[in-house]
């Protein structure tokens, strides 16, 4: 269904008497815009054209009749229109499916309150409600989501261990949390860190442990919230490029991470060269070690030694002489 | 919209709902203002008929139930009414609280379908009573259908079932491959969108990752084409077939490293040689294989062989790619 600006005012033209029938004692016109989503100016023009319309007879006593006094608004005649339309699929589907995601986020809203509104939902949406072709499961890490936003709320800083993979190491550090996002799959928390002097993201899923201490949060004034609309992953054009040969098991690193340069290559068989832009080698070191021998480096020349040679090493706890090693 | 138009559709709503009786098209034209006037030319009644059929669809596509029938068996045509009981939603009062999830709720889609839905929605849900706050200040970004671009095309067919088309690429193939599926519905599991479905090529139900899609799917045929199956759970379908199985696996790890592995494992004690050993569980052993190779000479693998065969292989290749250099 396309939301074409016809069906649009429909909608609102036909949901506009019910709902001041459902006030009688009228509304500030500037509110009921806002209500609708629409401007005090479009709200008047819709108003002026429900007065034409009515019952048929069309007499004066037929037509939908408004009253207007001061900036407050209120129907007088609703020509039996008392109640809104019953909800479409997509807007029965669009509530539900997103009322049952709120319930595998914990901590944004009481869930009873969550399950009630879900319920009574349902119960008026009817058939268009039963028809859910879409769901969706999350991977909240309950706790800790609950703690950051308890944070939040009452804007306190908060004390963390924080694993960083690409160093292997669990870090303690003291944040002034400034937003919570859910970006590709997974929550992070956007916050100063005093000990970097920075803002930096955290992902959840990489807190070990989170408390909220008494102190207030005092994210510093040049401490602004970044826009993810592209991704989390943002290396600077400044930063080291790692020219890798992609696999046809790794390509997947291309569609996973920015990456510039890509060109097809023979070798490897249906392979892709690329280029990834980074600051931190140790995380290109562990993303080349990651991909098991899918991917190649061709730059710089001394990660492909270094992750060659750590294997050597560990082959030889199994005790398995590496082929090529003279 | 021509406001005439939108007036002509808003009396023609009133006028069907304020009757029991069918009524037919001629008396909707000579009752409700806006219709071309019968002049008695068949220019006149051309335009009337095209009018009126747009006003049908239109309303149709709001999700007004026309209804067609006759009032008696002495009517000589159809006529149309709408039954309010049918067209009104029904009672439904919130507590505050229950709102407020409500206008959380809405704030979770970003796809223009379903965005756009919730905003209806809540129009209606105003137009029943129900105050919704929406201007509460959540100190998220919610972003659960973000930048999917086959998902509205997706998520129409699986609504309307109908059969659905595709180019569909995974990552370790060249060139990608038309599919042609009953789509069932569409699943964010764990931060990534799938596409469930039954697959009419290889005659079974599949799982399609929806960035893997490339251009955009086309629903051929006719609504109401197949029937999905009645116990159908949808995450569950995805888990079954991105999850699987779980897998024990013991390892070794040296003292203080290897922070990521043990973050996931349960302790087992130290070994002889003053290694911990450390049990993990996964669904997904050759991305766990992956990870244990990435640690290098810190972790070694105790069981299962497959396991420790699956690692030996990777470490294999990892070390013949710096050569003697």
């Amino acid at each position: 269904m396309t939301a074409t600006g016809t069906t649009d005012r429909m909608t609102r033209l036909l949901a506009l008497v019910p709902y001041l029938a459902a006030r009688p004692d009228g509304v500030e016109v500037a509110e009921a815009a806002r209500d609708f989503g629409v401007t005090e100016r479009q709200l008047r023009g819709d108003l002026e054209l429900l007065w034409m319309c009515g019952l048929p007879g069309y007499g004066p006593g037929d037509l939908i009749d408004v009253a207007f006094e001061g900036d407050r608004v209120r129907v007088t005649f609703s020509a039996g229109m008392v109640r809104p339309l019953r909800l479409t699929t997509d807007e029965a589907v669009s509530l539900v499916v997103a009322l049952r995601t709120l319930l595998e986020l914990p901590g944004l809203v009481e869930r009873d309150a969550v399950s009630r509104a879900l319920a009574k939902v349902s119960a008026a949406a009817g058939a268009a409600g039963r028809v859910t072709p879409v769901a969706v499961s999350m991977d909240a890490r309950a706790e800790t989501l609950a703690v950051v936003r308890d944070a939040l709320e009452r804007r306190r800083a908060l004390y963390l261990h924080y694993y960083v993979p690409t160093r292997d190491e669990r870090t303690e550090r003291t944040v002034d949390p400034m937003q919570l996002l859910f970006v590709d799959g997974s929550w992070y928390l956007e916050a100063w860190c005093r000990r970097a002097e920075g803002v930096r993201l955290f992902r959840l899923d990489r807190v070990d442990e989170v408390a909220v201490l008494d102190e207030p949060a005092a994210p510093p004034p040049q401490a602004t919230g970044r826009s993810v609309d592209d991704g989390v992953y943002r290396p600077g054009p400044e930063a080291p490029a790692v020219r890798l040969r992609l696999a046809r098991r790794a390509r997947w690193v291309a569609d996973y991470y920015p990456v510039e340069d890509v060109v097809p290559v023979d070798d490897p068989p249906g392979g892709l060269a690329v280029t990834v832009r980074t600051a931190d080698l140790a995380w290109a070191r562990r993303l080349v070690a990651t991909l098991g021998g899918h991917a190649v480096v061709d730059e710089p020349a001394e990660i492909g030694a270094q992750v060659a040679a750590e294997a050597r090493a560990a082959l030889a706890r199994y005790g398995v002489r590496a082929g090529g090693d003279g | 919209m021509a406001a005439k138009r939108a007036e002509r559709l808003v009396n023609l709503v009133i006028a069907l709902l304020s009757t029991r009786q069918f009524v037919t098209a001629a008396r909707i034209r000579s009752t409700v203002p806006g219709y071309e006037a019968d002049d008695g030319t068949a220019r006149a009644d051309e335009a009337f008929k095209r009018m009126f059929e747009r006003d049908k669809a239109e309303l149709r596509e709001m999700g007004v139930p026309l209804e067609t029938g006759r009032t008696s068996v002495f009517d000589t045509e159809d006529g149309y009414r709408i039954a309010r009981a049918d067209y009104e939603l029904p009672e439904i009062h919130l507590t505050g609280e229950e709102a407020a999830a409500v206008g959380l709720a809405v704030r979770l889609w970003e796809s223009a379908q379903l965005a756009g839905a919730a905003q209806s929605a809540l129009v209606k849900l105003k137009a029943a009573g129900v105050e919704v706050d929406t201007s509460r200040a959540i100190p998220i970004q919610p972003r659960l259908d973000r930048g999917e671009a086959a998902f509205e095309p997706c998520y129409a067919a699986a609504r309307d079932r109908r059969r659905l088309q595709f180019d569909y690429r995974r990552p370790d193939e060249d060139a990608a491959v038309r599919r042609d599926v009953q789509p069932w519905g569409v699943v964010a599991w764990h931060g990534r969108w799938y596409l469930v479905g039954f697959d009419l090529d290889r005659q079974a139900p599949r799982v399609f990752r929806l960035s893997r899609v490339t251009g955009t799917p086309r629903a051929v045929g006719p609504a109401g084409a197949f029937e999905p199956p009645a116990d159908l759970d949808l995450p569950a379908v995805v888990a079954g077939q991105v999850g699987g199985t779980e897998h024990l696996v013991v390892v070794r790890a040296r003292p203080g490293t290897a922070i990521g592995v043990r973050r996931h494992a349960t302790s087992l004690g130290p070994a002889d040689d003053g290694d911990d050993r450390l049990e993990l569980r996964t669904t997904e052993p050759w991305a766990l294989a992956d990870q244990l190779a990435a640690h290098g000479a810190d972790v070694v693998v105790e069981a299962p062989t497959e396991m420790r065969d699956a690692v030996i292989a990777r470490l294999t290749r990892l070390a013949a790619m710096g050569g003697t250099a």
